[in-house]
């Protein structure tokens, strides 16, 4: 058995496919939740009831997923440039060290500290990343090695500080630091609703991208470097810039989901701040074919099922593990559908 | 001794048509191929050859018509059919794997992949048979980066023999050879033809197919416009039928030279890799002045286009450009210098496969108004200049939407030529500009360079060809071994003193 490039993609495959794995997860999920000893036709229900039954459940996913359109844009626009970031997880956390630090840390009070935070989150995020393209463009170091690497350095480093200078007194010994004040938080888009401005933030970065992308020189050069350095060299694209200055974009935007995290949701920063969203961003970015506004829509689904299957759980009495046990499904489904539209199967 | 019956027939293709959106690449084409024959497939770039074979190889579904192999027919879109029914195909770019040997090359892909061990003896002895029996001499056990381009060759036509192909194929066999090198070749195609192979020779070089082929069958716009025995037609008549309009090689006529734009002064860079450097290389672009560098492949010319494109500094001497000293140098610098770039590989540095012809035509240009202000781009704009020069150099495609990775190399080039003159260069460097082009295009090409000369462009010209270095060029430099000899003016030195110069002899006391 081969694979084969299609020639074109039809409607067929390009809608049936992704319907086909949705429904794929849906059976395993169901078996899953069976074994656990629920009814597998009840828990589609209270998987979709949980990911979008009520404004609650709505709220829910679209606070889930703004972290992960803020990691899927990171990855989108590095892998665009063949730059393999594999490290949103370690700028998401620089972002999220640096918000709470300028929030907690520097006698600033009130929203002004909002914006501050903001940049100063973008600026760590965008050096975090620096350092590896540097050491790829100098000395031509794997970027996906350090990268990789540097999250759980990145961890590590935050571990020592939850326990050391940054751990809050009245945290009753839990690894976790001050918490920042409540007017520092990010207001939320309608009074009463649980969804904060990090989501209308990840909407604009988004479009912001598309634009970048697909309207600017910039975006041109990053799409010819990642196309065919050697093509783009010889055009007068001068590569290291353009590598560089996608790093600083991509650092940046992977630190906006930990900057979102901890003022608009958490508070304060912790070392469970984020479940992997900086992987699952890897993830949310290929499902978007590295479109930054398919990454919003990705983001959307990913944080659905996670959150669906997260309360399906609790609802049937199953183990939380078939949450994620779910979502792993639906991306091997959803990876297989890709490839299936792009390829066909050949026997022989 | 008149044939009894008539040969068997081959290969038999019956009105195969095949289109990509408003193009026809295969317009009905009928023809046969007969045993014990090779048959020349003639035609421009673009013509339909390649399409056409791979409707053979299964690689593309024909729209409509069937191919027959010994009497039966091959399923369509099927690509390991046609290997099983005996066609074997030797493709212009090598399907080799670099870090292996010969042998395993060949035997790559024939095992199956759940065999835990290869059986190298039975595979090495069938292997020395065929050829001893071919006259295709290789060592078997050489990695395949060891062997130059004549040996790859070789390795592609024993592996396709040791698959029991009875028909070979043979894309633009000759592109990538030295004249000895194809003398070689045709001796081989002879042996296998006498053994009773059939062969299909592709190819746009018209001395080639009146030597080799017995038939010669001619595409052209995507039909079939003549099937002729090849004793009974010229090269002339071959050339008006790809064409479709008599053609003759531009003959440069002398000009008289401007001043000096571009200096090279005692230039040497070092070695990279398996690229030889430049030793001590001085050189004078004169404007309304072609200056030809004649010379074997592989002797510093790859060197002296990447500095004079931008892409290489000297480690010492001195580039002067308008007279002045040049400081810093990229390509960038260079374009800004106004020095256009007709870059040697048209597929991995000229073009961007998966960009489209707009994309690919504001590659250089992208950053200046009016395709791009203030770093926005301009797509209309950007989109009107490839309109333009797509109609301007004739550049044959869908549309400018499409993928530069669907044009042929002949279209490809015009686009790169086009993209290079629209900026209005006062240097051109034009590197192996019409290699593997054919005449159609080639010539064009070679007008528009003279036809920028006389507007007082200085231009540099790289080649193999010694016929196009002399036909074009008003100055003669050669190169040998990443030397530069002086210049020679047009018609001081005979062929044969330019040979003994680029095979390296008298270097010292040329000038």
């Amino acid at each position: 058995m081969r694979l084969e490039p299609v020639a074109s993609r039809t409607m067929a495959r390009t809608l049936g496919l992704p319907a086909l794995a949705l429904a794929g997860t849906v059976v395993v999920a169901s078996l899953l939740a069976m074994l656990a000893g629920a009814n597998p036709f009840a828990t589609l229900g209270l998987i979709l009831k949980g990911a979008a039954g009520s404004k609650f459940a709505l709220l829910e996913t679209l606070n889930r997923a703004t972290p992960l359109i803020f990691t899927g844009l990171a990855v989108a626009v590095a892998f665009r440039a063949k730059l393999w970031n594999i490290g949103a997880e370690a700028q998401l956390y620089a972002g999220a060290l640096v918000t709470v630090l300028i929030g907690t840390k520097l006698g600033l009070s009130g929203p002004v500290a909002i914006p501050i935070m903001g940049v100063g989150a973008v600026i760590a995020g965008a050096l975090m990343l620096l350092v590896p393209v540097i050491l790829k463009v100098r000395l031509g170091v794997d970027e996906v090695v350090t990268t990789l690497l540097f999250n759980f350095i990145m961890l590590l480093f935050i571990s020592m500080l939850l326990e050391g200078p940054l751990k809050d007194p009245m945290g009753m010994g839990w690894p976790k630091s001050e918490a920042l004040d409540r007017d520092m938080r990010l207001p939320r888009i309608v009074e009463g609703l649980r969804l904060h401005w990090g989501f209308a933030l990840g909407l604009i970065a988004a479009v912001l991208v598309w634009i970048l992308q697909s309207r600017t020189t910039l975006g041109f050069e990053i799409r010819a470097v990642g196309l065919n350095p050697n093509a783009a060299r010889f055009a007068g694209i001068p590569i290291r810039a353009v590598l560089l200055k996608t790093a600083l974009l991509s650092g940046g935007l992977a630190a906006l989901a930990g900057y979102s995290e901890v003022a608009g949701l958490k508070g304060n920063l912790t070392l469970d701040l984020s479940p992997g969203f900086g992987y699952t961003g890897i993830i949310v970015a290929m499902l978007a074919l590295l479109h930054p506004l398919g990454v919003v829509v990705s983001a959307i689904f990913v944080a659905g099922v996670f959150v669906g299957t997260d309360s399906m759980s609790r609802a049937a009495e199953v183990p939380t593990y078939i949450a994620d046990m779910a979502l792993a499904t639906a991306l091997l489904f959803m990876v297989l559908a890709i490839l299936l539209t792009n390829f066909r199967i050949v026997r022989g | 001794m008149p044939s009894l019956a008539p040969p068997g027939v081959a290969l038999k293709l019956t009105g195969i048509t095949k289109r990509f959106g408003r193009l026809t690449a295969n317009d009905s084409i009928s023809f046969a191929l007969h045993e014990g024959e090779v048959l020349a497939l003639l035609g421009e770039n673009g013509a339909g050859k390649t399409t056409l074979m791979n409707i053979l190889f299964g690689h593309y579904t024909a729209d409509e018509g069937k191919v027959e192999v010994y009497g039966e027919d091959l399923p369509p879109g099927a690509p390991g059919a046609a290997l099983k029914a005996g066609v074997g195909m030797v493709h212009q770019h090598f399907t080799l794997a670099e870090n292996m040997t010969v042998l395993e090359n060949v035997l790559l892909g024939t095992v199956p992949l759940w065999r835990p061990t290869l059986d190298r003896t039975a595979g090495r002895a069938r292997l020395e048979r065929l050829s001893r029996e071919f006259g295709l001499a290789v060592h078997l056990d050489a990695k395949i980066k060891a062997l130059s381009v004549g040996e790859r060759q070789r390795v592609e036509i024993l592996k396709a023999l040791y698959r029991d192909a009875r028909i070979l194929i043979l894309d633009e066999p000759t592109a990538v050879l030295t004249p000895q090198e194809a003398q070689a070749l045709f001796e081989t195609l002879k042996t296998a033809v006498g053994k009773g192979l059939s062969v299909i020779f592709i190819s746009h070089k018209l001395h080639e197919v009146m030597a080799i082929s017995k038939r010669v069958v001619v595409l052209r716009h995507g039909k079939l416009v003549g099937e002729v025995a090849t004793t009974d037609t010229n090269e002339r008549q071959l050339a008006e039928m790809m064409v479709g309009a008599e053609v003759a090689l531009p003959k440069a006529p002398a000009a008289a030279p401007g001043e000096a734009y571009l200096e090279l002064r005692d230039v040497s860079l070092p070695p990279e890799g398996r690229r030889v450097g430049l030793s001590g290389v001085t050189l004078e672009l004169r404007s309304r002045q072609i200056t030809g560098i004649a010379g074997v492949s592989g002797n510093g010319q790859a060197m002296l286009a990447d500095l004079v494109g931008g892409l290489a500094v000297p480690a010492s001497g001195e580039i002067r450009l308008y007279g002045k000293p040049v400081t810093a140098w990229s390509p960038r610098a260079a374009l800004d210098a106004g020095v256009g770039r007709i870059p040697e590989d048209r597929h991995a540095v000229g073009s961007i496969a998966d960009l489209s012809l707009t994309e690919n035509a504001v590659l250089e240009s992208y950053k200046t108004a009016p395709q791009s202000r203030s770093g926005l781009m301009d797509w209309a704009e950007a989109r009107r200049r490839a309109e333009a020069i797509i109609a301007r150099y004739d550049v044959r495609c869908p549309g400018p939407e499409t993928r530069i990775r669907l044009l042929s190399g002949g279209n490809m080039q015009k686009l790169i030529l086009g993209r290079v003159m629209e900026a209005g260069p006062r240097i051109i460097l034009a590197n192996q500009p019409v290699r593997g082009l054919d005449i159609g295009a080639l010539t064009y090409v070679q007008e528009r360079l003279i036809e920028a000369r006389g507007e007082g462009a200085a231009i540099l010209l790289i080649s193999e060809d010694l016929d196009e270095i002399l036909a074009l060029s008003d100055v003669v430099h050669v190169m040998s071994e990443g030397r530069l000899s002086p210049g020679f003016a047009r018609g001081t030195k005979t062929q044969g003193e330019l040979g003994a110069l680029m095979a390296g002899q008298g270097f010292d006391d040329a000038a």
